[in-house]
This record gives structure tokens, sequence and C-alpha cells, in this order.
């Protein structure tokens, strides 16, 4: 298979800038989040995010289920607030909703990776869980790091490595389903 | 700089001249479909809106495909959805004898049609863009704000072109080419962007394989895959029906092209667990398999039932390891096999035929793999765990290789019956 165009290109990040864009970000706030770094890699599919065969439990349940594969302990670390950072295609898999709403249940209130499934980023953004894609962040922030993110700034600061990596802000009516909740309240208002 | 057919399906439905790739947009769909799975929660939800009824009956279709005609614990679940179409007067609800795999059964009575929109409470839903359509998969609060609405929020994708080169191989079929393109790319391949197919090889692609290809584009993460209309679309679609053909300017952006000498590509097999784990079928040592399935919204079209037979009849037996199943996709496929006398090969060589749903390939209802088996399918994905057992394993071919392998009890090509 011949390629004869890709233009893509993985934007390279300068360390040298996080003080401007730290500066910057403090100018501003609202809709800030903080919490402790659970990293995961590529390809984590909703099946690992979410055994299907835990499915059948109430939606509560889920939080002690999440991540039951691939990190046995997971339910046990984790504590509200907790920020997942993933690398390639977090979310890949099935069309239902299950996955995001396992994470929200675990009381995870972001997450950070360097691409989605795009079913996994519409379901979330849908449900009011912030899916935000950053290679940078993607790339060095490590499990246990604490970081912020300011939502309407396109900012993810970096609080253990005093570091800061910009990601692409949501359009306005984004911010709105997510600020709402989720799609459906959207609508309601 | 022109537009590719996306981008221009998208734009009229949202009633803009043009629209870019990565621009928002709230597109009016022409379909929106949810089955027995995903539809019970969406009404759920649309309930929760407050809104008496959906923005237009005729464009919502239901169709109830993942548990047929009902396993004990999905009675409820078809039984809320049955009553919320009569309560809506849903037009295109489909359940039972009328219905069979939305994905099939949807371009088969022309529900979905070139320069459409739609949209589907499922990932497969993709296929529609072998009919020249723009389709793609979305989530149940997704269908409950669009059955709501009539529109839904979406990010136009960025276009990847496949120019489909070469020639085609024996036995080779747009499965083989799909398999192959996945294997090459990756399941991350396209994501969110749109799989464009064109070439001089898309002449020898039929409808149900163009539907196979555009079915699996979710598979390398694509949010839509799409043939331009053209005399085979145009043979397939009845004089009566009245349809709008878009294709791509000359012009238009490009994320990626791809070439793909199609010269290269031999019959194609995906190994556990992941559908770009692809090889070719020579290539392999000697698989035993416990069960061979040839159906699903993948491959399960009368053309794909003749293939089988034809393989089927020269080899005589099944395998006497090897458990075989058989799925039309839908009643129409079931009853144009049953004419032409395929059935009778299948269960005279031992396979057995089931009624036309999605079961076996999220190993709901039957055809379950205990812990260890292997089967082969000519179904969409071979997660772990997917048709059975956490310790089982799915194979993806063609219903070609699927049918010589049930015969000699491993996976073989075609050529070797």
């Amino acid at each position: 298979m011949t390629i004869i165009r890709k233009d893509f290109v993985k934007p390279a990040f300068d360390r040298s800038v996080k003080e401007t864009l730290t500066k910057k970000g403090e100018n501003m706030s609202s809709m800030i989040l903080k919490g402790k770094i659970h990293k995961f890699g590529s390809n984590v599919n909703t099946d690992e995010i979410i055994p299907p065969r835990y499915l059948h439990s109430p939606n509560p349940e889920f939080a002690k289920y999440c991540f039951r594969d691939i990190d046995r302990d997971f339910a046990d670390r984790k504590q509200a607030g907790d920020i997942i950072v993933a690398q390639d295609n977090f979310g890949w898999g099935s069309s239902r909703e299950y996955a995001s709403m396992a994470l929200k249940a675990a009381g995870i209130s972001a997450v950070i990776a360097a691409s989605f499934s795009r079913l996994f980023f519409r379901n979330s953004i849908n449900l009011g869980l912030p899916v935000l894609e950053s290679q940078q962040a993607a790339e060095y922030i490590e499990s246990g790091d604490e970081v912020e993110i300011e939502l309407n700034n396109g900012i993810i600061r970096n609080i253990t490595k005093g570091e800061s990596y910009p990601f692409q802000k949501y359009p306005e009516f984004m911010q709105k389903i997510i600020a709402a909740g989720g799609l459906l309240n959207y609508i309601k208002k | 700089m022109g537009q590719t057919i996306t981008e221009k399906i998208l734009a009229d439905k949202c009633g803009k001249k043009i629209v870019k790739a990565g621009e928002f947009i709230e597109p009016q769909p022409d379909i929106i479909l949810a089955n027995d799975v995903t539809a019970p929660s969406a009404i759920k939800e649309f309930k929760k809106l407050g809104v008496p009824k959906v923005f237009n009956k005729d464009k919502i279709v239901f169709v109830m495909d993942h548990f047929a005609t009902g396993a004990a614990e999905s009675a409820e679940q078809l039984k809320i959805v049955r009553e919320f179409a009569k309560e809506q007067d849903i037009f295109h609800y489909y359940e039972g004898g009328n219905a069979g795999i939305a994905h099939i059964l949807l371009p088969q009575q022309h529900i979905v049609l070139p320069g459409f929109a739609a949209i589907g409470a499922d990932s497969h839903t993709c296929a529609y863009g072998a009919v020249g359509a723009f389709s793609t998969g979305i989530g149940a609060a997704d269908a409950a704000a669009a059955m709501a609405e009539g529109k839904l929020w979406m990010k136009v994708p960025q276009s990847i072109r496949f120019i489909l080169k070469g020639t085609k191989n024996k036995w080779v079929s747009g499965k083989d080419i799909i398999l192959y393109i996945i294997g090459e790319i990756g399941v991350d391949g396209a994501l969110y962007a749109s799989m464009e197919f064109e070439g001089p090889i898309c002449k020898e692609l039929s409808m149900s394989e163009r539907l196979t290809i555009c079915n699996m584009t979710v598979e390398a993460g694509a949010k839509n895959g799409i043939f331009a209309p053209d005399s085979i679309t145009k043979k397939y679609i009845p004089r009566s029906k009245k349809y709008k053909i878009y294709s791509s300017d000359k012009n238009a952006d490009y994320y990626q092209t791809y070439e793909i000498d199609c010269s290269k590509i031999y019959p194609q097999v995906s190994l556990p667990y992941s559908p770009a784990n692809t090889r070719n079928v020579k290539t392999l040592k000697k698989i035993f398999i416990d069960q061979v399935v040839i159906g699903s919204c993948a491959n399960g079209s009368i053309e794909d039932l003749r293939i089988a037979a034809q393989i089927i009849k020269k080899g005589k037996k099944i395998n006497p390891n090897v458990r075989m199943i058989i799925i039309p996709s839908t009643p129409k496929i079931y009853a144009a096999a049953l004419k032409e006398g395929l059935i009778e090969i299948f269960t005279s060589a031992g396979a057995s035929v089931s009624e036309p749903f999605c079961g076996v390939c999220l190993g709901n209802s039957m055809g379950a793999l205990a812990s260890g088996e292997k089967c082969l399918a000519t179904t969409s994905r071979n997660f772990v765990g997917r048709m059975g057992h956490p310790k089982s394993e799915v194979y993806l071919s063609s219903p070609a290789t699927a049918a010589a392998s049930a015969i000699k009890g491993y996976i073989s090509e075609a050529d070797e019956i």
C-alpha cells in the first residue's frame, strides 16, 4: 500500500514555553478540575474500562469494576476527582455508553488522551464527562502526578512537574453541554 | 478548494453551501436508527425530556435485530420499543419476520438512499456509505436528543481517500480488501475520519461487497465509509425512488490518500483479538477450528450465501469437528436462499441455518464458544470474549474462506477445496 500524502505531523513540545503558558492560565478561571493521575497506554477498549459481565449491575456499582481486568486495584486506589491519562485511541469498541458511565460512577473528573475513539468521545461529552485531547499531556504526565485542568481556557497544568500543556478548547456549545452535565440536560434547558 | 462527498452531504443537511473538515455543525438526519439494545435506553431518555412527540415519525427506524424474536431476559426490552413505536405511530418498526439485521435490511428495502444522512445507535451504522449516503454510529443519548430535535451536533470529518487499483485475485472479496486495509492502517488508522473509496476496482465491487467494506470502516476508527454512487448504485436502487447523487470535487481536500494495489491482496484472516491483526491465509500454519459462522451485518447477503454454497457443494460435508452456523441477514435473503436450493446444500452438508438476527456475533442467544474454543466467522469483531468465554478465540474472514475452512476443519483457502 502506498501512502501518497500524509500531512499529519506530531507537534513538537518545547518544554521552555511552560512559564508563559502557566502565567497566562493564572489570569483566567472558571471550571477548574483538579485530581491525581492514573495513567494507561494505547487502545484501552470499552470492555477493559468496564467488563461487559458487570453491565447488569446497577449503575453506581460500576465504580467497583472499572478497569478491573487491566488494573486490578484501581477501585481501591481511586479517589473522587481523579483524572485518567492515556495514549492513543482511548475508549475503542462499543457504541454503548457504559464506559463513560463507569468512569463517572468511579468519580473520575476528566480523561486526557493523545486521541479518543470517536464514539467514546461523543458519549462522554453527551454524559457530561470532560474528555481532552493533548498529545503532550499524554506523553509527559505520569501516574501519581497532581494535575489541574482549566477547562474553558484549554490548559492542563501539571502541579507536580511544574509544566503546562495546551489542549484544543471545546466550541462554546460543547462547553455548555459539559456545564449542564450532559446533552439531555442541556436540551431540557 | 473543492469539497468531498461527505462534506457536500453534510453541508446540505445543515442548510449551508460549504462545510469544512473540523467544523462543528448540527445536521438534520434523514434517518435515525436504533435497535433492541439501544432503543430502550434512548426511549427512556427521550421520555425524560418531556417532549410529547418525536420530531418526525417517518424518519425514525427501529429494528429488533440483536435478540431476534426475544430471549426471556430481553422480552421486556422489546416490549418497551414495541409500545413506544405504537404510541408514536412509527412507520419503520421492524421485528421478527419483517426484520433481519438492520444494516442489511435498510439498504435492501431502500429505506436509506444515496445522499441521505443516516445516524444510528449502533457502531456499524457506517455501512450505508455503500449506497452513497453519509452514515455514522451514535450513542443512545444522541439518539434520544435527535428523536426530539431532529438534529444532532457533529464535527465534519477529515477525509482519507483509498484508491483501489490493480486486479482482484480469485476468491478475494470486499471483506478481504477491508481486512487488508484495516491491517495496514490499524484500528485507529482512520480515527474520526471519513474513508472514501474510489478507483477502477470499485466497478468490480457489488453492492453487498461495498456494504461489507463500509460496515467495517468503524473497525479502523472511522466516522463513516463511502462510495460515490455509480452505475452499480443506480442499478441497485429502483427507478421510482427519488434521491440526490453527490460526488467529490477533483480538488477536494484529503487528509491522506492511499493507493492500494489489489493484485497484492490474497484471502485475509484477522487473528484474535483485533480486526487489524490481519494475515494472508496462505501464510498461516494449520489453525484447527471448532465453529464456523457465516452471517452478521458484515457478510450475510444472498451473494455471500451463494459463494458459501458453491464451495460446500464441492466439499460435500462439513468437517465432523466443526459446528457450522449460517445466518441469512434478512428474511428476504432467507427466502431467496431457500428458493435457490442453498439452504438444502447447507443442511445436507451438516450446517445449521439460523433465523436472521445478530445473535452469534456477540455471543448472544446462540452459538456461544466455550473456553479454549476457536471460531472462524464472517463477522466484524474478534475482541476478547466477543462470542462467549473470555478464553475463546474468534478469527475473521470472507464467506469463501469460512466455507472452505468448515470443510477442512482448519483455516484454509477456498482454492484448497
